[in-house]
């Protein structure tokens, strides 16, 4: 999005709407939402020209607590009501907040159609591997044998991946953050905004009342760094708490490996979020914990083609060529004939 | 109009005359009922169409199931339906004989492609004799004619064989159609010139095919007279044939340049309202953004977006995806965002009969939501009035900012009528404000209302207007989510009278025929060309009747309770099983005669009259 340099700087408390926040006390929601505070100042549009839209789920009350336009929806169907908005106007900043059943299980469709269609918006899914608005269910992202209150013997469904999903959508943007790890959520949100296409960031996301500690292995101080890898563009995949482990090709396959001992640097995989075909960040996306630590990060950020754009060009080419529309000539085009008043 | 009709048979002239082509699903019938409707239009008859296919692309070849047909009526004075009966059956083989011959006229015309009445073709028809030969066509003038061959011969020279030159016979049966009732060819042949203009040969095939249908009429024994039928007095001005589908596209795009919006339109492709996507993605200088969506949720889902934002917001589908579109239309509701939903009604419920009419979601339509959702629901009448039920519909939600069902059928959205060219500066003008932020440095209150209970329609881009809305229920004018019982009452109520409110802003209810009297047939949607048929010839005989044909379901007419009550009898007349009828039995406590039937068919007028006598004799 453009930056008009001209405007006032806005503070993060501008971006805060008079409504109580009501998500439970430490919630991981109530991060994110700081998060999103402090970086939409930094991408200079204009409150009145952002737009965040929602669906149903605890995450999906987020549009409330911001000072901007918003639209809490229906269940799934935010990214087919953003599509609306962006395409009637391609003007406006949008932002898509939604949750892993939200977007996954009952909007699953619209989520796979808003992605391919690649349009200029940022879809944000903080993934808490549970129903939270009604009351612990396992959602789609759940892992096989959970125990819930729909699942007393546990969870006999096999879970998806929202970053593999995306790719598979064909995404153009597609990045992974933590609730807790601010500074890389920060920046996370900051390079999806300035992406132009759709952007997809799925955000570790503590459900502390119904799903407590999923990520933990994740978020623990004396864990992560064995169970995070953070990717970067152009650089190897290095991770643990001496940064003395990697993450190597073995044909088709990534595999662990210590550094040192005849294994350098230069013999491990090297992230490319450019590269045009999406299999390098799809492997990425498949290596989970506890087999490999987690990857975090900007996947993949390719330049496609923007389908509101794509629209908008379609309208202002068709007025360049043929003239804006005017209903007289549409009306008398083709076959007409006279009824003259009887004599 | 110079090349053909110079003619040395007898004419008769005609006030009127009912043609059905009737064949094969590929035989290319529709085709030749639209040059026909097209052709008698532009030399000044008026017209009525009834087109009427299977739901299958190509259905299997010669059955019964795969049977294609098109009905047109022409005539030199105001007509408002295709006809009961067919005064001339063209059948291309032997199925279609038998599944519409008992529509034609005792003496009518019957001309048979007699190449295809041959065994297999029998047994693919599931009949056991030819009825050629069986004597059951006695009471017809019958025209067997070697389609077929005949067509083979006339397009020999341009190389088209077999099947490529059996393509061609629709033109045969055209021309010979064009002669019997004398209509000039131009016109079809300018249509061929630009139908098939990357197909030379093709195009030239379909001439000659034109030509030898007509030429043998003229010079056969066979017909020893034809027809003609005289330009119809219709309202001076200029006219054009309109479908029902494009009239309501071009209703849309009317609506939306008069309102100063941008028309968004979010759609998923069904039968019957496909055409009207189609017709709309080709106006694309007009500004019209046509999003295909991935299901009937997201078409709704975005449309509701796009409405937000300031755009002309609308949606269309059928039935079944109407169902779909029943959360959505709550959110609507809920927000208070301006939008129209189209349905496009056919045979339901389910997948249902998707290429055949009915208008049996009425209830769907008014009641087909959770919870308390009140939505305006009006319904067009004819092909033409698509157009201007269009505009209004825009009309009514912009007012109000309020979703609005609009109700056609699969009978008008695919029939035609002569349209005449209204002048732009005629057209309904409103445009739509949104709001302003506040001068006074008051708070904007998103939910605060006007006269008629609307609320302001504050777009984003506006500084100072941020809001945001949903689907939970809201506080009374700040719009901030509310859980307060009392408030949900109040909401509710408000709702309901904003939607009521409608009713102050529609025109009274007029009736055709006595003003006070002994029997009021009222309708609303496709079927007011039978009804309205059927009353002008009640009314001839010197019946006591009325008829009063609906357009506001939801709310109705103010004057509707009054009027219903100057009559001793009323009938309700629906092509479901009685809808509208429970609704005005509620509604008014009167006690109103249904006349119902789901068949996939309009009513017919005589059907209507007999009804109507019967209620008029005891």
């Amino acid at each position: 999005m453009s930056s008009d340099t001209s405007l006032p700087v806005l503070k993060p408390t501008d971006f805060a709407s008079d409504q109580d926040v009501r998500w439970c006390p430490g919630c991981g929601d109530y991060s994110i939402l700081a998060q999103m505070k402090k970086v939409l100042p930094t991408i200079g549009v204009p409150r009145e020209n952002t737009v965040f839209v929602s669906g149903i789920g605890c995450s999906s009350r987020f549009p409330y607590y911001m000072n901007t336009y918003g639209i809490h929806s229906i269940h799934g169907r935010a990214p087919a009501v953003a599509t609306g908005v962006k395409c009637a106007r391609p003007d406006l900043f949008v932002w898509v907040i939604t949750g892993d059943g939200d977007a996954l299980s009952i909007g699953g469709n619209h989520l796979m159609h808003a992605i391919r269609r690649n349009l200029d918006i940022n879809i944000v899914l903080f993934n808490n591997q549970i129903y939270g608005l009604t009351k612990g269910q396992y959602s789609p992202t759940s892992p096989l044998g959970k125990v819930t209150k729909s699942t007393p013997f546990g969870s006999v469904d096999n879970p998806v991946y929202p970053i593999s999903v995306a790719i598979g959508c064909e995404a153009t943007f597609v990045a992974r953050s933590i609730d807790v790890h601010i500074k890389h959520l920060g920046n996370t949100l900051k390079r999806a905004a300035e992406h132009k296409g759709t952007a997809f960031v799925e955000v570790y996301q503590n459900c502390n009342v119904f799903n407590d500690g999923a990520f933990s292995y994740a978020t623990e101080r004396d864990t992560k760094a064995d169970t995070v890898i953070e990717i970067e563009h152009g650089k190897p995949l290095i991770f643990g708490k001496n940064r003395d482990r990697g993450i190597r090709l073995n044909g088709m396959d990534p595999e662990v490996v210590e550094l040192g001992k005849g294994i350098s640097e230069d013999d491990l995989l090297f992230h490319d979020e450019k590269s045009p075909e999406p299999s390098l960040a799809y492997l990425l996306s498949r290596m989970r914990y506890p087999e490999f630590p987690d990857p975090i990060g900007v996947f993949r950020a390719v330049e496609r083609p923007v389908y509101d754009e794509r629209m908008d060009n379609q309208i202002a080419e068709t007025i360049e060529k043929r003239g804006e529309g005017d209903l007289e000539k549409l009306f008398n085009s083709g076959d007409t004939w006279e009824v003259e008043a009887p004599v | 109009m110079s090349t053909t009709t110079n003619t040395q048979k007898p004419v008769k002239e005609l006030e009127a005359a009912t043609v059905r082509f009737c064949g094969d699903s590929g035989d290319g019938m529709q085709l030749a009922g639209t040059q026909l409707t097209n052709t008698s239009a532009l030399i000044g008859n008026d017209v009525a169409t009834f087109p009427d296919f299977p739901a299958e692309i190509r259905a299997p070849r010669g059955t019964r199931a795969g049977v294609s047909g098109f009905q047109i009526r022409f005539a030199s004075r105001e007509i408002f339906t295709p006809g009961d009966s067919v005064d001339a059956l063209v059948a291309m083989n032997p199925a279609a004989l038998v599944t519409n011959i008992s529509d034609l006229v005792d003496g009518g015309i019957l001309i048979v492609n007699k190449d295809s009445f041959i065994e297999k073709e029998f047994k693919l028809a599931a009949i056991d004799a030819n009825p050629l030969e069986d004597g059951s066509l006695s009471g017809y003038q019958l025209f067997e004619i070697e389609m077929t061959r005949l067509t083979r011969l006339a397009v020999e020279d341009t190389g088209l064989t077999g099947r490529d030159a059996d393509r061609c016979r629709n033109f045969f049966a055209m021309g010979l159609v064009f002669w019997l009732y004398n209509r000039p060819l131009d016109p079809t042949l300018r249509f061929i010139e630009s139908k098939f203009s990357s197909k030379p040969d093709v195009a030239e095939a379909n001439r000659k095919a034109l030509h030898a249908g007509y030429n043998y009429g003229e010079t056969t024994e066979a017909f020893h007279s034809h027809f003609r039928v005289d330009k119809a007095t219709l309202e001076p001005g200029r006219y054009r044939n309109m479908m029902g589908n494009q009239a309501l596209a071009w209703g849309l795009v009317t609506a939306a340049k008069q309102s100063g919006c941008n028309l968004f339109y979010g759609t998923y492709p069904i039968t019957p309202a496909s055409d009207i996507l189609h017709e709309l993605s080709r106006h694309k200088s007009f500004g019209v953004r046509t999003f295909q969506a991935e299901d009937e949720i997201a078409a709704i889902a975005a449309t509701i977006g796009a409405s937000y934002t300031g755009a002309m917001a609308v949606t269309a589908s059928s039935g079944p995806g109407i169902a779909l579109k029943g959360e959505a239309m709550g959110l609507a509701v809920m927000t208070e965002l301006p939008l129209i939903v189209v349905n496009v009604q056919r045979g339901g419920p389910s997948t249902g009969l998707p290429t055949k009419t009915e208008q049996a979601d009425l209830f769907q339509a008014i009641f087909g939501r959770n919870g308390e959702c009140p939505m305006p629901v009006i319904a067009a009448s004819s092909p033409a009035d698509c157009f201007d039920t269009a505009i209004e519909a825009w009309r009514i939600a912009t007012q109000f900012m309020v979703p609005v069902m609009l109700l056609t059928d699969g009978y008008i959205a695919n029939g035609s009528e002569p349209w005449r060219i209204p002048k732009v500066e005629d057209l309904p003008k409103f445009t739509v404000k949104y709001a302003q932020p506040p001068q006074n440095g008051d708070e904007f209150q998103a939910y605060s209302r006007d006269e008629y209970l609307a609320r302001p329609w504050a777009i984003p881009g506006t500084p100072d207007l941020m809001h945001r809305i949903g689907g939970l229920e809201k506080q009374h004018i700040t719009g901030n989510v509310s859980y307060d019982p009392e408030n949900h009452q109040k909401m509710t109520d408000i709702r309901a009278q904003k939607v009521a409110n409608v009713a102050q802003t529609i025109p009274a209810q007029e009736v055709n025929g006595v003003e006070k009297g002994k029997l009021l047939i009222l309708s609303w949607g496709g079927t007011f060309g039978s009804c309205n048929t059927a009353t002008n010839r009640l009314l001839e005989q010197g019946a006591s009747v009325a008829h009063a044909h609906l357009r506001y379901l939801f709310p109705f007419p103010p004057n509707l309770g009054e009027l219903l009550n100057r009559y001793e009898k009323v009938l309700v007349p629906e092509l479901n099983m009685g809808q509208l009828r429970a609704l005005i039995r509620s509604e008014f406590l009167i006690d109103a005669v249904g006349f119902n039937k789901v068949q996939g068919k309009p009513f017919a007028v005589s059907e209507l009259v007999e009804k109507a006598e019967n209620l008029l004799a005891n």
